[in-house]
């Protein structure tokens, strides 16, 4: 039987075409030179910059040195780091929030949930640069509404940026980033039949058996999908870039900015780009556990 | 079990008025259909005693409690939807047990207790089963399951059946029949089907715009059917509604419409005082018409407009001259061909009469 095709193959590949081209030049292509600029000493400046050498895996046993893999400014350190800020911002900070607040807003009422979700989607929708200053703004020592705030109510203000300045990017993205899980997690409530909640409030349950019970479990897919994307979004993240620079002495330096410096201001591209590519591995690496997670079937019960 | 009152329920959503002002008990035990079109107010007013919505104004009682503002699950209720409600990631057992899940009631315990009423609902051999591995009717019955695995005062059906094809809901129903006896529950059911209604309930409350238009046994509704929306709700097929004059002369009733001949209808009070605005409406029931002989004095006539047959019986309409259709159910094998004149007989006894307001009038042996 013959295939329903809208469009004739060729004029399908003529549509194609355009896309192709563009995802091949600015996706595939430097997705394997990073691959194989990561095997060379290439610089910006120098002899090796016009003429740089193979060097194996050089780059690689560079970054996992054990003798200086832990020590502050190098890559196990941000390694490390960045997997905290992972873990605390985006799977706690993020989709824990934002399921929370998507879970609230299913019984508030409609004005109360549109205030709530305008609120929220804010933080979301303002550019980067924007709010890298207005929270810079707000932190500042001498000037910063925080500060204003917790003197107003008698209490010491803090050099936020200097003293705790890990937190504050873990606070910073999760506040920048909540609105999205949000926004996911209500779409997918939304999906739920009523009657499935009515049912479970005529037999008595409570709202947080109703989340574990019912919510959750059918809204496996949604979740896994939002973990996915806010955890690789999270990963490479660039944004606290623009609060702390990286520091006060790389405290900051997530890998996103650890591979910045490495590449553009230390002007080591292999390096820079061995850096790529194990990011791109651990990134791979988390998408696959996700996956698995998602395709599990519901455990049946005895 | 308990009795359930409504004290002037109202209910409004934002301009719109779903119930206006609704009244009235139900007594402990009785089986109670709200009947009516989509829109009459019959979903909401289950689900105000429910305790999914909450009234405008008003009271709720359950039992003599006052449960207005009480949680659902602070009323004694089971409620059976219309989707069925069933978790599609739990299996059959876990579904039936979720409300002593939640009661905190053990593994065991509560799963013993699935498996006792799934037994009794004839659903004991599927209760591993995921709810999209079994039929409509299993779903159905699961649902209902879920409802009497607790001990409730009142149970509540929404439209239980209407996902159903017509064989299983036949056979749904009977068995909610049986159940009903079984254990004498009070029970309050919405639907629109008013076979359903007509089978299941010890009254029934015919409802249109959010009121109650008549609270009757069935088999009151249907003999003495409070009004013409009523007479044209309940009855498959409805009631043969004729518009027809109406005058008063030599001390008897007269009442004319194209195709119909009718021997004057003694006056009483009630048929005089209607008969004032000359206008009238005239029903009767489509088993109570039949083809005409030669003695009979009360006739509808017309061409042919349609011949069913249906097995046991024909469904037979004409057309009168105005347009008005009347249909009878003929217990005749009679060929009859379209486009020939009909004359269909009804006895006088079998009239029912409506003023012009729609309520119908006291026949002469009542009161």
């Amino acid at each position: 039987m013959k295939k329903f095709s809208l469009l004739s193959t060729r004029a399908g590949a003529l549509f194609l075409a355009p896309a192709t081209a563009l995802v091949g030049v600015f996706v595939i292509v430097p997705f394997f030179w990073v691959i194989f600029v990561s095997f060379t000493n290439r610089t910006l400046l120098g002899r090796t910059a016009v003429d740089p050498d193979f060097v194996g895996l050089q780059n690689y046993f560079a970054l996992f040195n054990p003798a200086t893999f832990f020590t502050r400014g190098q890559f196990g350190f941000s390694l490390i780091l960045t997997i905290q800020f992972v873990l605390l911002s985006a799977l706690i900070g993020q989709a824990l929030l934002g399921l929370l607040l998507a879970w609230l807003s299913q019984t508030v009422t409609p004005t109360l949930k549109s205030f709530l979700q305008t609120a929220v989607i804010a933080a979301w929708i303002l550019p980067e640069v924007v709010i890298g200053f207005a929270w810079f703004a707000f932190l500042d020592y001498d000037n910063g509404t925080l500060n204003m705030i917790l003197r107003g109510l008698g209490l010491p203000p803090g050099d936020w940026l200097l003293q705790q300045p890990f937190w504050v990017i873990v606070f910073f993205n999760t506040w920048r980033g909540a609105a999205f899980s949000m926004m996911l997690f209500n779409s997918a409530f939304q999906s739920i039949p009523p009657s499935y909640f009515q049912a479970a409030d005529v037999a008595g349950a409570t709202s947080w058996q109703k989340l574990r019970d019912i919510a959750l479990p059918l809204i496996r897919g949604h979740v896994v999908t939002d973990l996915i994307l806010i955890t690789m979004w999270t990963f490479n993240v660039f944004t606290p870039f623009l609060l702390t620079h990286g520091g006060p002495s790389y405290r900051t330096e997530i890998l996103s900015i650890y591979t910045y410096r490495i590449a553009f201001k230390d002007f080591e591209f292999g390096k820079g780009a061995a850096v790529g590519v194990v990011i791109m591995l651990i990134n791979l690496a988390f998408a696959l556990v996700y996956l698995r997670l998602a395709h599990k079937k519901p455990v049946e019960a005895e | 079990m308990a009795s359930v009152e409504f004290q002037n329920i109202s209910k409004t959503f934002g301009a719109f008025v779903a119930v206006p002002d609704i009244s009235f008990q139900i007594a402990d035990g009785e089986f109670i259909c709200l009947l009516g079109p989509s829109g009459c107010g019959k979903t909401t007013s289950l689900r105000m005693i429910a305790g999914l919505e909450t009234p405008s104004s008003g009271r709720v009682m359950i039992g003599g409690r006052d449960v207005t503002y009480l949680h659902p699950k602070d009323r004694g209720i089971s409620m059976v939807f219309q989707d069925y409600a069933l978790y599609p990631h739990m299996n059959i057992a876990d579904n039936i047990a979720y409300p002593l899940k939640v009661r905190g009631e053990a593994e065991t315990k509560r799963h013993a207790r699935a498996k006792d009423v799934a037994d009794v609902l004839k659903i004991g051999d599927l209760l591993k089963r995921l709810p999209s591995q079994i039929s409509g009717g299993q779903q159905q019955r699961t649902s209902l399951a879920r409802a009497l695995v607790y001990p409730s005062e009142v149970y509540l059906f929404d439209e239980p059946l209407s996902n159903l094809d017509a064989k299983l809901r036949l056979e749904a129903r009977g068995f909610l029949n049986h159940l009903q006896r079984d254990m004498g529950m009070t029970a309050v059911y919405v639907t629109h089907d008013q076979a359903e209604a007509m089978a299941l309930a010890t009254r029934i409350a015919v409802m249109d715009k959010g009121r109650i238009v008549q609270f009757a046994p069935p088999i009151e509704i249907y003999r003495r059917p409070a009004t013409t929306f009523v007479a044209n709700f309940v009855g498959n097929p409805p009631m043969n509604l004729v518009p027809v004059e109406a005058s008063v002369g030599d001390g008897a009733l007269h009442l004319r419409a194209d195709g119909l001949q009718v021997a004057p209808i003694e006056l009483t009070d009630a048929v005089a005082k209607a008969a004032r605005s000359g206008k009238m409406t005239l029903g009767v029931r489509p088993e109570h018409l039949r083809i005409a002989g030669a003695t009979d004095h009360n006739i509808l006539s017309g061409e042919l407009f349609a011949n069913e047959n249906m097995g046991p019986e024909s469904l037979v309409t004409l057309e009168r001259g105005d347009n008005g259709r009347v249909t009878a159910r003929i217990f005749t094998d009679d060929e009859i061909k379209v486009g020939t004149s009909v004359h269909l007989a009804f006895d006088a006894r079998h009239v029912t009469l409506f003023d012009d307001t729609g309520a119908r009038i006291p026949a002469a042996d009542e009161r």
